[in-house]
C-alpha cells in the first residue's frame, strides 16, 4: 500500500482555513455541537487540524497506533473523555472526526482532478487514517464513560448505607435497596467500625427497603450478624414484611437464635428495655 | 521463649494478647491456660484481642479450643475488643465460634463475667 503522496500532504496544509470552515459548518449541520461554545469548538478543531498536518508532514503513515501520532493520539482521549463528561453520546463525538472527512475529500478531489487513479488511492489513505482516528475517539470515549458509570456506582454504595445512632449504645442501619456480596461487604464493615467508635452493645439492622429476601441475601445478613456478635454487641433485624416473612419460612431459611421484628419501633424498645432505659409519658 | 503473660485478677484469668500470634504461640497458650485454670481453680477467663488485627483459622480455632477446655475447667470465658476485620475474616471463613461469649470492651466483659460467675 502506498503512503500518501507529498502533494496531498501539501494540499491539506495550504488549505486549512478553508478546510476548517467548511468541517465547523458540516458539524453543525449533523447537529454534533450541541451545547459546545462555539469559540471551543473552533479551536479544538483548529488545534486537532494542525497536530494532523504536523503528523502527515512527518510522515507517519495511516497507522494511530504508530508513535508519531501521539500527540493526536492524547488530543482525541482528551476530547473524548470532556466530551463523555458533558453527556454526548457515542454518535456526537464520533462525528467530530467524521464530519472532516467530507471536507478533505472534495479538496483531493480538487487536488487530483485529472488523476483519477491516484484521486482514489489518495481518498483511501485519508479516508483509513480518519477511520482509525474515529475509532481511537469511539474507544477512548467508551472508557470514559465506563469511569464515570464506575464512579457512580461507588458513590451510590457509600451513599446507601448510613449507618445511624437512635439512642447512646443503640445503632440503626436502614437497608435500601437490593443485597449483593459486595454490598453487603461495606455494609458490613461500615456498621462494625461504627460499633468500635461508638462503643454501641446494639444495633439494629432495619430491611423494610430491602425488596426481595432469598436464600443468598438471608446468608449475607446471617453474616453480618454473626460478625457483630463476634464483636461483642447484640443485634435485632426489623423491617420484616410479612411478604419477607412469608418468604423466609417458603425457602426453609434458619435464622439461628436472630432477633426479628416487625418494625423498627418494636426494635427500638427492645433495645431500649435491653439498656434497662424506660420510657414514659409526662402527664 | 516468647509467652503470653497470664495474668490473676481475683477470680479471674487475664489474657492479652499484644503481638502477632503464630501457631507456637497460640500453642503454648493453650498449654498454659489450662494449667492455670486448674492451679488457680479460676472462675472465668478474660481474652483481650483487640491488638490482634491478623487471625487465620488457626487462631480462630484456638479461641473455640481455650473456650471449650475452659468450659470443661469450670470456668467461664469471655472474648473481648475483637476488631471488624478480624470479625469479618473469622465470619468468612465460616468460624462462628458458637459458646464463646463476647464483649465490646475488657469494661464490658468484666462485668457481664461477673454476673455470668454470680449466676452459677
Amino acid at each position: 500500500m502506498a503512503a500518501l503522496q507529498v502533494g496531498t500532504v501539501e494540499a491539506i496544509k495550504n488549505n486549512q482555513a478553508q478546510l476548517l470552515s467548511e468541517w465547523i459548518q458540516a458539524l453543525e449541520a449533523s447537529g454534533s455541537t450541541r451545547n459546545l461554545k462555539e469559540q471551543d469548538l473552533q479551536q479544538q478543531a483548529a488545534e486537532f487540524l494542525q497536530l494532523a498536518v504536523a503528523g502527515l508532514e512527518k510522515g507517519n503513515g495511516t497507522s494511530v497506533a504508530a508513535a508519531g501520532w501521539e500527540e493526536s493520539r492524547q488530543f482525541l482521549e482528551r476530547l473524548s473523555s470532556s466530551r463523555a463528561l458533558l453527556g454526548h453520546d457515542s454518535q456526537q463525538t464520533a462525528s467530530f472526526i467524521f464530519a472532516l472527512k467530507g471536507p478533505l475529500f472534495s479538496l483531493l478531489q480538487r487536488q487530483y482532478q485529472t488523476q483519477p487513479e491516484a484521486l482514489a488511492q489518495q481518498l483511501w489513505e485519508v479516508s483509513e487514517l480518519f477511520d482509525s482516528f474515529g475509532m481511537h475517539t469511539i474507544r477512548t470515549f467508551q472508557k470514559s464513560r465506563e469511569a464515570v458509570i464506575k464512579r457512580q456506582q461507588e458513590e451510590l454504595l457509600e451513599l446507601s448505607t448510613p449507618v445511624v445512632k437512635l439512642w447512646d449504645g443503640v445503632l440503626a442501619l436502614p437497608m435500601i435497596g437490593t443485597l449483593d456480596s459486595q454490598r453487603t461487604q461495606v455494609v458490613m464493615e461500615s456498621l462494625l467500625q461504627r460499633i468500635v467508635d461508638t462503643g454501641s452493645e446494639i444495633a439494629i439492622i432495619d430491611i423494610t427497603g430491602v425488596p426481595t429476601v432469598d436464600t443468598l441475601v438471608a446468608q449475607h445478613l446471617l453474616k453480618t450478624v454473626t460478625a457483630i456478635r463476634l464483636m461483642g454487641a447484640d443485634c435485632i433485624i426489623s423491617g420484616v414484611r410479612p411478604q419477607i416473612a412469608q418468604t423466609i419460612v417458603h425457602l426453609g431459611l434458619d435464622l439461628q437464635g436472630v432477633v426479628t421484628k416487625a418494625n423498627l419501633a418494636d426494635a427500638l424498645k427492645l433495645a431500649l428495655s435491653r439498656l434497662g432505659v424506660t420510657l414514659s409519658k409526662v402527664g | 521463649m516468647e509467652r503470653i503473660p497470664i495474668l490473676q485478677m481475683g477470680e479471674f484469668l487475664l489474657v492479652t494478647i499484644q503481638v502477632d500470634m503464630h501457631d507456637q504461640l497460640a500453642l503454648t497458650l493453650q498449654d498454659d491456660l489450662s494449667e492455670l485454670i486448674s492451679k488457680t481453680s479460676a472462675r472465668g477467663v478474660l481474652i483481650d484481642i483487640s491488638a490482634l488485627d491478623m487471625v487465620d483459622s488457626f487462631i480462630g480455632r484456638m479461641i473455640g479450643t481455650i473456650s471449650g477446655l475452659s468450659r470443661i475447667m469450670d470456668a467461664e470465658t469471655m472474648l473481648v475488643g475483637m476488631q471488624p476485620a478480624v470479625a469479618i475474616t473469622l465470619v468468612e471463613l465460616g468460624m462462628t465460634l458458637p459458646g464463646v461469649s463476647t464483649a465490646l470492651n475488657v469494661d464490658r466483659g468484666m462485668k457481664l463475667l461477673r454476673e455470668r460467675v454470680a449466676q452459677r
